[in-house]
């Protein structure tokens, strides 16, 4: 690696900043733009779009494993195993077909929101009142408009519920993925790992932790938006 | 109120329901749900289906919207077999009411109301119109429409199920239960304002209940079914009151049934003009009152007859061997 010797002196604009200081504002201040927004804009990057993609084939997984039991069993299973790998194993597992790239991240990524995405979609899809389900068909909606007029935006809550913890998990996972491609808020991490510089392992670490939060306060406000009918008071 | 681009939805005849010789077998069980139930709902009336748990009543309405598939025989719908319409559109054209209501929890009343009118592709101003014009029919605020299901009492959201049941002026309507998870107040509120509602639009209603007294009130005529899914009786209320059919039909009604032949008819009825003269004396009640509420009057205050009065105006006096032979069968 032709990178090596810069990571073992790491990027330091403020001489005064002492190896001995665990969080130096200065080095945060004058590394902002040039390591840590561009990891951060990265890491965002890559969870939004292994989220996506976990959503849409969860979602499609879902809708058609309601009336089919085989494929929900089925895909459940697969969701579940591929959830149980562990998950370094997991990306380099990839690296000899897709090469080390985002690609590789994101299959992995992607895997492990399934499970979650999933679950929670068919669960929500089948725990609708069955009294509304008995008036639509009497009412004389179609199997498929039940589905999607009815069960779906009632499984919203459930489905928003999932994204939450698969939006958490996977801003964590993702900085382990650096580990295989050098991208997001791990490969800070992982850069100053082998130096005896703190600062920056922690003000990644921290802006991680951050992340995460707003990504859940915007997730809940997703959730908030699309099920106006659970927060009209009586 | 402002005028509504549109006209409104054009009344529909109602239809005559036809159930002939039907059969329902449920798979496993020695006995059928239905058996042989042959009977006519005119167009325009209201038959109520009575009996007890497992008699089948619920089956009986559910085989109408074909929500259960009979075995043989056939049920028709002014003149068509059930079977000969597709299963979607002959359900939009039946009104269907349950007991849970069942609206649509993630929808505003409004769209509650609008679910068919949307399929079936109506504009939104027409659509508007009619959600504004049932609202009224079912005596609910338009400010309801923006509301949710859950923001509702039971009784608000049975309105809504039934206005979601009006919605696209179906000929049929099927009612399972309607009201039988109100309280007694409500209950009987919105089965006054549904008696009311029923002589503005005209249908041909099939109401199961459990509840005779229910029954007598809501039905022109009453379908009694016992166990095995088989009729036991269909007539008027005053019919199967006067002369139930056997033993089990006198005991469903009740051993009460006398004094609930008093409730189908009002002292209007039976005051003669050259009856008994007025002398002006003891307690009165209104002409439009049951005589159930005419007798009560009567005794309450001991005496042997009662002024009967329309307003200021004294219509006569009714004794009390009127109001027994009122019910005893006997001309008055």
């Amino acid at each position: 690696m032709t990178g090596l010797p810069a990571q073992v002196i790491p990027v330091f604009s403020g001489t005064e900043c002492s190896p001995d200081d665990p969080l130096c504002w200065s080095w945060v201040t004058g590394n902002w733009s040039s390591v840590l927004a561009p990891a951060l804009v990265q890491h965002v990057y890559i969870t939004l779009i292994a989220v996506v993609a976990g959503l849409v084939i969860s979602l499609a997984a879902a809708l058609f494993a309601f009336s089919r039991d085989w494929f929900a069993t089925g895909f459940g299973g697969l969701s579940t195993l591929l959830y149980t790998f562990p998950s370094l194993a997991f990306f380099i597992a990839f690296v000899p077909i897709t090469g080390i790239s985002l690609t590789t991240i994101e299959i992995g990524l992607t895997s492990y929101t399934l499970l979650l995405l999933f679950r929670n979609a068919l669960t929500g899809l089948r725990t609708v009142p069955r009294n509304a389900i008995e008036a639509a068909e009497g009412m004389g909606l179609t199997p498929a408009q039940i589905l999607f007029r009815i069960r779906f935006p009632l499984a919203l809550p459930s489905i928003m519920a999932g994204v939450r913890v698969a939006t958490v998990t996977v801003i964590s996972l993702a900085t382990v993925a650096a580990a295989v491609a050098p991208l997001g808020l791990g490969k800070p991490i992982f850069d100053a790992i082998h130096t005896l510089f703190d600062t920056e392992l922690v003000a990644t670490g921290i802006l991680t932790i951050l992340l995460a939060l707003v990504a859940d306060a915007v997730v809940l406000g997703i959730r908030w938006a699309v099920t106006p009918w659970l927060r009209a008071a009586r | 109120m402002t005028a509504t681009p549109e006209p409104r939805t054009p009344d529909r005849p109602p239809a005559d329901i036809v159930f002939d010789h039907v059969v329902k077998r449920y798979p496993g069980q020695e006995t059928p749900a239905i058996d042989d139930l042959s009977l006519t709902v005119r167009a325009g009336e209201t038959c109520c289906l009575v009996g007890p748990s497992g008699g089948g009543k619920t089956t009986a309405m559910k085989l109408v919207n074909r929500l259960i598939d009979f075995d043989s025989g056939d049920i028709t719908i002014g003149g068509r077999s059930i079977r000969s319409v597709d299963v979607t559109s002959l359900r939009r054209d039946i009104g269907y009411v349950i007991q849970q209501v069942g609206l649509f929890p993630h929808m505003t009343i409004a769209a509650n109301i609008a679910v068919i009118p949307n399929l079936l592709g109506w504009s939104g101003d027409r659509i508007r119109a009619r959600t504004d014009e049932l609202l009224d029919l079912v005596r609910l605020d338009r400010a309801f429409a923006k509301r949710y299901p859950a923001q509702l009492s039971g009784g608000q959201q049975q309105r809504v199920g039934l206005a979601r049941a009006l919605a696209v002026d179906p000929p049929v309507m099927l009612m399972d239960e309607p009201f039988g998870a109100l309280d007694p107040i409500t209950r009987t509120e919105i089965q006054d304002e549904f008696l009311n509602l029923e002589s503005e639009i005209d249908k041909t209603v099939i109401f199961v209940t459990h509840d005779i007294d229910e029954a007598i009130k809501m039905g022109d005529r009453i379908a009694v079914l016992r166990q095995g899914g088989v009729l036991a009786q269909y007539g008027t209320a005053d019919g199967l009151l006067a002369h139930p059919a056997d033993d089990y039909v006198a005991d469903f009604v009740g051993a009460d049934r006398g004094l609930k032949r008093l409730s189908l008819r009002t002292m209007r009825e039976i005051v003669a003009p050259d009856g008994l003269p007025d002398d002006g004396s003891g307690p009165s009640v209104d002409a439009d009152a049951s005589l159930r509420i005419g007798l009560s009057t009567l005794f309450a205050a001991g005496t042997d007859s009662v002024r009967v009065t329309d307003g200021d105006r004294v219509l006569g006096r009714v004794s009390l061997a009127q109001l027994q032979g009122a019910v005893s069968g006997s001309t008055v």
